[in-house]
């Protein structure tokens, strides 16, 4: 069933996905057990002339420890996927790296907008440029997302990433992701927020350093004399 | 539930039909227990959101605290006819009984009397609801509670009535605890709201 | 209907009019089916729009066959009233309103409920609500597209979604539905304390009654925060107030907690009174007395707490604090105890037994096959690490109908052939019943299966059409394979329609005990009178003593004296 998934190629993605692939293997087994014992009982135990059922009211330790044991089991495993969880979150919701690539992205029915710094890193100035459902990241470096709505509740979604946040309006919120795989990948919106909801998508596209590179200087071309600069004050970010 | 079962298993299988608590106080106390749970939402959102969100002091400062205060010491009142009715219920004094749930009923009104007061003075003011969070929560948090007045006036001026005509006695007397327990707790969430909207 | 004339004439009770005795009655029985009604009607509602939804999504964008071209906005309001109708207008009404109805008084022995005349209130005050919900197509603006859950601002500001009446009058009918349901509870859990046969310890009680009384308690303590949200909500679309608006200081989030602390344990107001129907059958038809009957009772209460602690799980990626989630993602994944503990329960009873496949029997193992589904996969999504992935994926909607179809539909259905008997005096046909199931279980899992593969795929929810997504494209067939299931499914419930009405008529006289059961309404007529026993019945036993060794029947009705010296009241 896991080969389903869309290709990873964030650097937590695998974190994603091992978590998934832990509970897929604990809960997989569980279900053939539960689904085996239910088959199994009802075609053992179907009525059948000169056999009567079995008095059992489950209520003695011995008979109890039937169920209540396999429930241990049950607390036990949750324990373990609870502790691969919280790591996996830790990464990804609660840690920031640094030397990100920054860029604020404002989602307003129905597009994604993009804004980049520009040569003097800061947003706000005339160099900032802003594309609409279309996200420029370098690979193998982390990208500080920082997320606001206009209107209503969108959430990011870049499935190959692994990514997702609600991005609400009134609050700011940063997020991250890296890839070291380029590429150019989906991202849209899962959160319904209007009629053209299912509209609201575009592309990340992942670049090597020479391609990002060709695209800061396409995008700043006055900065084209310290194209190093660029991309030093993109590192900086 | 479990330790009132142990008790119930002894019963023998003749016994009587299980009747430990009266019907109606199970009615009043499911109803109080929705009821706080609506109220309880409605002031846990206004205390999360005054405490994540900056300027709401200026918007409370221009509430009438005097005025807020007087309906206090109002509702207050009324929770003591209200518990005088009861206990004159109990003794079968039927005039006093009368008398308390009358006194009831006109503090519940001079409650609605001064607090509709206070929102012309407000509005006149050009305070609406749309003024601000504050004031979102400050007129529908008290309309919500007005509300609750008036129906709980409704009520005890049913009793009343009832009381007037004869119509209170014979057993039924216990309705008006009923009735009571349900006047308390208007006025419990009046003890809330009053230092949350009038007094922070 | 009129074969028991003989108890009728027998109470004291003058045979009221046609108003008094169909429309306007206080028999909880009558009510019971007038909610069965209510739910009926509003599930042919809600399989319509499923049939609407599957085929705009299968063949984006093309008229749908006998309707016609159905745009974005009315998908989006589709979905928002095909969510809303199942869970507060089908599943509710089916559960609690007409099995908890017809039960609990003849469950523990009464002769109605508590507050009869309340119980009629609350029965109609759900017909109104449905009236306004259904009112809703028909204003300008059309149905509230906001989805189900109401998110603001969406919901909060007109001009997002162009309804204006629609999603006020959806408020409106979900705050009359909370109201009834209120009402509905108060005479469960009176007349659950209240009006027990005397002998009927809370320990003799049918496990449907205890789950019927917890769903309704917390449904009681859920649904205060959220009548404040829609409250706040109605204020700021009314009165432009600005409580989850960001632009006048709201909180968008603030909605999201709201909807949640009622959200999550409103599944299992659903869910639980579905095990409760399952359970009573796994009994009667493996011969077993239920494994644990003290286990499952105090698991239930559990999970009911649990429920409490746990909505934030809908949250994990809302913009919320990131540090809450993990306190969440583990109270979420230990509710998964109790609910496991209860599963096992179920599965330890046909342990040993005497199993028999009566219809009842088929949906009631079908309904637990089947939740066993929803349950495992609940896990993934509450786990914070792989709800990022999950979170608003097809995986969630294959997710909630795992576990909603099998404990309302599956568990609904095995009430309905279970008590039909009862309830209407005759036995519906097996053979239809068991082409109904066949059909049901086969096309159920034939939609949903493609729906978690969609999900894992990453296709989103509430997506008008998957061709705007390149990466979706491949998954297509998938769609179309649910929404042929879908069809199908839909008509694979004609068999029980047809069964339904044609047993009322030509179905074979049931009989006071046609199942051999224990439990205090079968020892009733069939259908009981009003007002239900003619003598008070007195309990003398468990309600699941079946194959008890020694004795010459396999199955010891509660009111069988001991030593039985009281002629067995069977058919």
């Amino acid at each position: 069933m896991l080969s389903w998934l869309p290709h990873n190629v964030s650097t937590f993605g695998g974190s994603v996905d091992s978590t998934i692939s832990l509970i897929y293997y604990i809960v997989g087994a569980w279900f053939l057990a539960a689904e085996g014992l239910l088959v199994f009982f009802a075609l053992r135990y179907r009525r059948k002339r000169g056999r009567s059922a079995f008095y059992k009211r489950g209520e003695t330790a011995r008979q109890a420890a039937w169920i209540l044991i396999p429930a241990a089991v049950v607390l036990c495993l949750d324990l373990g996927i609870d502790a691969s969880g919280a790591s996996t979150w830790h990464l990804v919701k609660e840690t920031l790296p640094a030397n990100a690539v920054q860029v604020q992205v404002t989602a307003e029915r129905f597009a994604w907008k993009f804004t980049y710094p520009g040569p003097d890193g800061k947003f706000g100035t005339p160099d900032d440029v802003t594309l609409i459902n279309e996200l420029h990241v370098p690979a193998g470096r982390p990208v500080e997302l920082i997320l606001r709505s206009k209107d209503v509740i969108h959430s990011l979604f870049i499935p190959n990433f692994r990514f997702r946040q609600d991005v609400v309006p009134g609050r700011t919120i940063d997020a991250w992701f890296e890839s070291r795989t380029p590429g150019t990948y989906e991202l849209g919106c899962s959160e319904l927020c209007g009629d053209a909801h299912f509209d609201m998508r575009g592309t990340v596209m992942v670049q090597d350093s020479k391609d990002y590179a060709a695209w800061l200087h396409k995008t700043w071309p006055s900065a084209a004399a310290g194209s190093g600069k660029v991309s030093a004050q993109a590192n900086k970010g | 539930m479990s330790s009132t079962a142990t008790v119930l298993t002894r019963n023998a299988p003749h016994s009587e039909g299980i009747r430990s608590i009266p019907i109606g106080k199970i009615g009043i106390w499911w109803l109080l227990a929705s009821e706080i749970m609506v109220f309880g939402g409605l002031i846990t959102s206004y205390v999360l959101l005054r405490i994540s969100h900056g300027g709401w002091a200026e918007q409370a400062a221009h509430v009438r605290w005097q005025l807020g205060t007087l309906n206090t010491a109002v509702l207050l009142t009324s929770s003591l006819t209200m518990a005088l009715a009861l206990s004159a219920s109990r003794q079968d004094r039927r005039r006093r009984t009368a008398t308390f749930l009358l006194l009831t009923v006109l503090l519940g009104v001079a409650f609605l009397g001064i607090k509709a007061f206070e929102y012309t003075g407000e509005l006149r003011e050009g305070f609406t609801p749309a003024s601000g969070l504050f004031w979102s929560f400050y007129y529908g948090m008290t309309g919500l509670h007005a509300l609750h007045v008036t129906a709980g006036i409704v009520v005890n001026l049913t009793f009343f009535v009832m009381a007037v005509r004869g119509d209170l006695w014979d057993g039924k007397q216990a309705r008006l605890e009923y009735a009571g327990l349900y006047w308390h707790f208007v006025d419990v969430v009046w003890i809330f709201l009053f230092p949350l909207l009038y007094l922070s | 209907m009129e074969t028991t004339s003989t108890a009728i004439a027998g109470s004291t009770h003058a045979t009221p009019g046609f108003w008094r005795q169909y429309v306007f009655s206080t028999d909880h029985k009558t009510i019971a089916k007038q909610y069965l009604g209510i739910s009926a009607f509003m599930a042919l509602v809600g399989g319509l729009l499923s049939y609407l939804i599957r085929s705009q999504l299968a063949w984006p964008e093309k008229p749908v066959a006998g309707w016609g071209f159905v745009g974005p906005d009315s998908y989006n309001a589709f979905v928002t009233m095909h969510g809303t109708i199942m869970v507060f207008f089908v599943a509710m009404p089916l559960l609690l309103g007409a099995m908890g109805n017809f039960l609990i008084p003849l469950m523990v022995g009464a002769g109605d409920m508590a507050f009869p005349r309340l119980n009629r209130l609350s029965v109609w005050t759900l017909f109104v609500a449905s009236l306004v919900l259904l009112s809703s197509f028909f204003v300008s603006g059309g149905a509230s597209p906001a989805g189900w859950t109401g998110y603001v601002p969406l919901s909060d500001v007109p001009k997002y979604t162009g309804a204006y009446w629609g999603i006020n009058l959806w408020l409106i009918a979900l705050a009359l539905e909370f109201a009834s349901f209120l009402m509905g509870g108060v005479n469960f859990l009176t007349t659950a304390i209240n009006m027990r046969a005397p002998g009927m310890t809370f320990w003799r009680l049918p496990l449907i009654i205890w789950m019927q009384v917890t769903a309704s308690v917390i449904f009681l303590l859920s649904v205060g925060p959220l009548i404040g949200g829609a409250i706040m909500l109605f204020l700021d679309r009314t009165l432009h107030t600005g409580f989850f608006v960001p632009g006048k200081g709201g909180d968008p989030l603030l909605w999201e907690h709201l909807f949640w602390f009622f959200g999550h344990p409103e599944v299992y107001v659903v869910a639980l009174p579905g095990f409760g129907a399952m359970l009573e059958i796994f009994s009667v038809f493996s011969r077993e007395p239920i494994f644990g009957y003290r286990t499952i009772v105090y698991s239930t209460i559990a999970a009911g707490v649990l429920s409490f602690v746990v909505w934030a799980h809908h949250m994990f990626v809302s913009g919320m604090d990131p540090r809450l989630a993990a306190p969440f993602s583990v109270t979420t994944i230990l509710i998964s105890v109790p609910f496991a503990i209860i599963v096992f329960a179920m599965i330890a009873t046909l342990w040993g037994g005497s199993i028999s496949f009566e219809v009842p029997m088929l949906f009631a193992l079908g309904g637990l096959a089947t939740f066993i589904v929803g349950g495992v996969t609940g896990i993934f999504l509450g786990s914070e690490a792989a709800d990022i992935y999950f979170h608003g994926t097809y995986f969630v909607v294959a997710h909630f109908h795992y576990t909603l179809f099998p404990t309302v539909i599956f568990g609904g259905f095995a009430a309905i052939y279970y008590w039909y008997p009862k309830m209407f005096g005759r036995m519906m046909n097996d053979a239809l019943g068991k082409v109904h199931f066949w059909l049901t279980m086969i096309f159920f899992n034939a939609v949903f299966i493609p729906l978690f593969l969609l999900g894992i795929g990453g296709a989103p929810r509430r997506v008008y059409t998957f061709e705007a997504y390149n990466f979706l494209r491949p998954l297509q067939p998938l769609n179309v394979i649910a929404t042929y299931a879908a069809v199908a499914l839909l008509l694979a419930q004609l068999p029980f329609l047809v069964n339904f009405v044609w047993s009322l008529a030509r179905g074979k006289a049931a009989g006071r005990n046609p199942w051999r059961a224990n439990t205090l309404e079968w020892t009733t007529d069939s259908p009981p009178p009003h007002g239900n026993f003619t003598t008070q019945p007195i309990v003398y036993r468990d309600p699941y003593e079946y194959s008890v060794p020694g004795e010459t029947h396999d199955w010891l009705p509660q009111n069988q004296a001991e030593p039985p010296a009281v002629a067995v009241a069977a058919d």
